[in-house]
């Protein structure tokens, strides 16, 4: 990218390439209606412009030149919104096989925490070649995670979990902004992806001290007292935690909801919201009480009781029955 | 021909101008071309001031330092700006302005439906912008003209309450025309004025009036009820409090995206006069345009989540609102074939107000096709927030909205003012606003998709040569709208007289003196013709009249 006049942004990530196909695409069929349009009228002006003795011919219309150009854009455009469609629905599905990082954006800056326990402000450090998914929610006003490189932009809002992904391929030093407009430092609310080869990255980590999210989301499990509700060997007066994480899960009032990020933070923060079938509404809110990224160390340590045993989360138990559905508490 | 109604240069001595000098007889006139006046000198004053707002911008945006202005400063200042021209500006200019000149004399009819009301729209107008004047000089506001919430609500420390206030005060301005408009348009058009005889400027005023009395009252209570969570803590849109903000974000652009159709269709009906006027041809496809203003008015109000693909909206929500705002670009291309078509073996003359058409329509497709890539999902979760956006939309609301609206005031100045403009001076600031426009905007497509967000204070160096041009062409366009505002009111002395219909236009409008009688006709007319019937009015050789 030329740093005197960018005329096109950086491409690095796996994403970057498809979306700058379709913009092609679309900066052809524009240029041609719009070179069209511009050689109708100026050869139209300058063939029928005013001379004496002549005068315009009266024409009505033509019901079958207005189906025509209605219908042939009608065609074009739809081209654009299924191929961009597309597009948008792989932005917006991250891989399964998806590392997770977990950003807290706040007035005016990026707070990060790897999954290994990394914290990082205003930088984030990724690898190539790996699917990164990004869990995101703001200690205040809306934000957004824009990085032009990867072509990527999700809003970050206070109250919730939001969730972009990508894929980097190129190493480099790329611009974060804040595409939301959030006060005072809007736009020194700006940092860096900084992508390294996976040798390079592997060494970055291993520079770290901290414990990983998930162990620090245990001891909180624990210092906040939810494990003597949440029990794992018997059952507690609340559901057992094991096997939950994006598992349907039957409601007091009859729905089923799937147990994303998004329910385990709301169950948190305002736990009557969403009762879950056959449990009393006995959990008190632990709203003003957990910062958003003790929240994230919780989120992280529910979510790894879901993943298949490998001697670091707390499974005591293999889930043998459906733990979102306990056959045995029915609260009459 | 029997069309032509009043001889040249037989203005009768008593004419809405000179009927009463006091200024009481302004200020609690029920004429609707005196009220139009009063709204010509009002937003004209609200212009130059977010023009004022955009200098500032555009000079701190000359560095990639913040250095001109501190950064709260320069987010009150875009703030303004964008509030001034949007809610005090582009909204009222073309249907307060011309649209308050140009109903009744188009169909026919003495003044609109309801004159007071009338009036009240005007006092509606002006308490809504003295109080926006009175916030801007006591601190301001800072959240943007959009008011995002939780930062309005919970996050600025500005005067939210007040800006609020005066944007819902300002909307029952807007209601009240819409009504007006409405009811004048149903029950008062001459006899023989059918609905398939309308001036298409009508037919988009029609268009626009009903979005205005749909639209709008919502966002009279989004601003109400942000102000109540604000000042009472009411939790509605801030998750602290139990609210959801994207639910303001809904209310918001279920009134702000049709409103875009509030700014533009107006001045498209504007320039299906233009067109018609100096191509001397009944407009290609009559029935299709008129149609289409309906058609757009109906699809605007179907397609607002596409403000927010990258929100947080679920990703089949996001589908179907791409799906829906293509269907507005079939309206709108519809228009622009016609217009292109109604050239056709038309005998075209190349006084201002056909430029201005000329460069509406230019603008216009760019606007519009840009508009489409953002309603390609995939494309606009990168281009959303960046300058590719503020590109766009000011192509649609200022090269659109703008050149229709000069377009149509150079056309209608010799009626409304009696005298003719200086058409050196005219072409010449409507080159420098097309070239000045140009050279503005354009660059900041590339802008926004090289990733410059939007609404921001400072930026990274190498985005200095983009803005920079941007800069300079700001000067060019900034020059260009000046000029009209001496040249024009240098004519309201020193300008040739004008006659009743110096272009030899059809309508009804012309078929009276200049400046109108105070109610407008001598007679009520009797249409019984089409409308453009310009095969029945002789053309004038010359492409401007001159000075007799």
């Amino acid at each position: 990218m030329s740093k005197f006049l960018p005329l096109w942004p950086d491409q690095a990530s796996t994403m970057a390439s498809q979306v700058d196909a379709l913009y092609i695409y679309l900066l052809l069929v524009s240029g041609v209606m719009t070179a069209l349009i511009f050689v109708a009228v100026t050869v139209l002006a300058i063939k029928y412009r005013r001379v004496p003795g002549r005068e315009a011919q009266q024409i009505e219309g033509s019901t079958l030149l207005e189906i025509t150009w209605s219908i042939i854009p009608l065609f074009v455009m739809m081209t654009f919104f299924v191929w961009g469609a597309v597009i948008y629905f792989e932005e917006r599905t991250p891989p399964a096989d998806s590392t997770e990082v977990y950003v807290v954006a706040k007035q005016w800056m990026w707070k990060i925490e790897h999954m290994e326990g990394q914290r990082e402000i205003n930088e984030l450090h990724v690898p190539t070649g790996q699917n990164i998914k990004l869990i995101m929610t703001s200690q205040d006003v809306i934000h957004s995670f824009f990085v032009p490189a990867f072509r990527i932009k999700q809003d970050v809002l206070p109250g919730r979990y939001t969730t972009a992904w990508f894929n980097a391929t190129k190493p480099g030093r790329y611009h974060l902004f804040c595409a939301e407009y959030c006060g005072t430092q809007h736009s020194g609310m700006g940092g860096d992806i900084i992508v390294m080869e996976p040798q390079d990255y592997a060494r970055w980590m291993a520079g770290g001290t901290s414990a990983p999210l998930q162990e620090t989301g245990k001891q909180l499990f624990s210092q906040f007292g939810c494990a003597t509700c949440h029990r794992f060997d018997v059952q507690g007066r609340g559901p057992n935690l094991t096997g939950v994480y994006n598992k349907p899960v039957l409601l007091e009032d009859g729905r089923t909801v799937i147990a994303d990020e998004n329910y385990v933070r709301e169950s948190i923060l305002n736990p009557t919201a969403k009762i879950v079938n056959g449990f009393k509404p006995v959990m008190p809110t632990f709203q003003g009480m957990v910062s958003e990224e003790q929240l994230n160390a919780l989120v992280a340590y529910v979510k790894s009781l879901s993943q298949p045993p490998t001697g670091t989360a707390g499974l005591q138990n293999q889930p043998a029955t459906s733990p979102a559905q306990p056959q045995n508490m029915q609260v009459q | 021909m029997a069309s032509i109604g009043i001889p040249a240069n037989q203005a009768p001595k008593t004419n809405y101008l000179n009927n009463g000098h006091s200024l009481k007889s302004w200020l609690l006139t029920t004429d609707h071309k005196r009220i139009a006046l009063l709204y010509l000198i009002s937003v004209t004053v609200f212009f130059f001031l977010g023009g004022f707002f955009a200098m500032l911008i555009r000079l701190e945006l000359l560095t990639p330092q913040g250095d001109l202005m501190q950064a709260d400063t320069y987010n009150k200042v875009f703030t303004m700006h964008g509030m001034i021209m949007v809610f005090f500006f582009l909204i009222p200019v073309v249907p307060a302005v011309l649209g308050n000149f140009l109903v009744p004399l188009m169909i026919g009819a003495k003044d609109l439906a309801f004159p007071r009301i009338n009036l009240l729209s005007w006092y509606l107008y002006i308490t809504a912008g003295v109080l926006f004047l009175h916030c801007m000089l006591t601190g301001g506001v800072d959240t943007g003209w959009t008011f995002y919430t939780p930062y309005s609500t919970a996050g600025s420390n500005t005067n939210v309450v007040e800006a609020g206030i005066s944007v819902f005060i300002a909307g029952f301005s807007s209601i009240f025309t819409g009504l007006n408009f409405i009811v004048t348009i149903h029950r008062m058009r001459a006899p023989g004025l059918t609905w398939d005889r309308l001036p298409l400027f009508i037919w988009a005023n029609y268009a626009t009036s009903l979005i205005m009395i749909l639209g709008t009252p919502v966002i009279a209570i989004t601003v109400v009820l942000v102000a109540v969570e604000r000042l009472f803590h009411l939790g509605i849109f801030d998750p602290r409090l139990g609210g959801d903000p994207l639910l303001f974000q809904h209310l918001f652009w279920f009134y702000s995206h049709p409103a875009v159709y509030i700014m533009i269709l107006p001045s498209m009906g504007v320039v299906s006069e233009l067109v018609a006027c100096f191509a001397r041809k009944r407009i290609f496809g009559y029935k299709f345009v008129a149609l289409s203003s309906i058609a757009i008015a109906v699809f605007g109000f179907l397609v607002w989540a596409h403000h927010m693909f990258v929100a947080g909206i679920s990703l089949y929500a996001a589908m179907i609102f791409s799906f829906l705002s293509f269907s507005v670009g079939v309206p709108s291309a519809v228009k622009v074939f016609n217009w292109t078509a109604t050239l056709y073996k038309g005998s075209i003359s190349y006084a201002t107000p056909m430029l201005y058409a000329f460069g509406f329509i230019g603008l216009f497709t760019i606007g519009g096709l840009t508009g489409l890539m953002l309603a390609t999902i995939g494309i606009d979760v990168h281009v959303t927030d960046t300058y590719f956006v503020v590109a766009h939309f000011h192509y649609v609301m200022v090269g659109g909205v703008l050149m229709g609206y000069l377009g149509g005031l150079h056309f209608w100045w010799p009626k409304i003012s009696g005298r003719m403009y200086p058409e050196g001076w005219a072409k010449l600031s409507a080159l420098l606003v097309f070239v000045g426009f140009n050279l503005t905007f354009f660059p900041q497509f590339i802008l926004g998709y090289v990733g410059m967000p939007r609404r921001y204070w400072q930026y990274p160096p190498e985005f200095q040569v983009l803005n920079v041009l941007s800069t300079a062409g700001a000067s060019v366009l900034a020059v260009g709208y000046l000029l009209p505002m001496i040249y024009l009111f240098w004519s309201l002395r020193y300008g040739p007289i004008a006659d009743a219909n110096p272009w030899n236009a059809a309508g009804l409008e012309w078929k009276t003196t200049s400046p109108p009688p105070t109610f407008n006709f001598d007679e009520t007319p009797v249409v019984t013709w089409e409308a453009y019937n310009y095969d029945e009015i002789p053309q004038k050789e010359l492409e401007a009249p001159v000075a007799r």
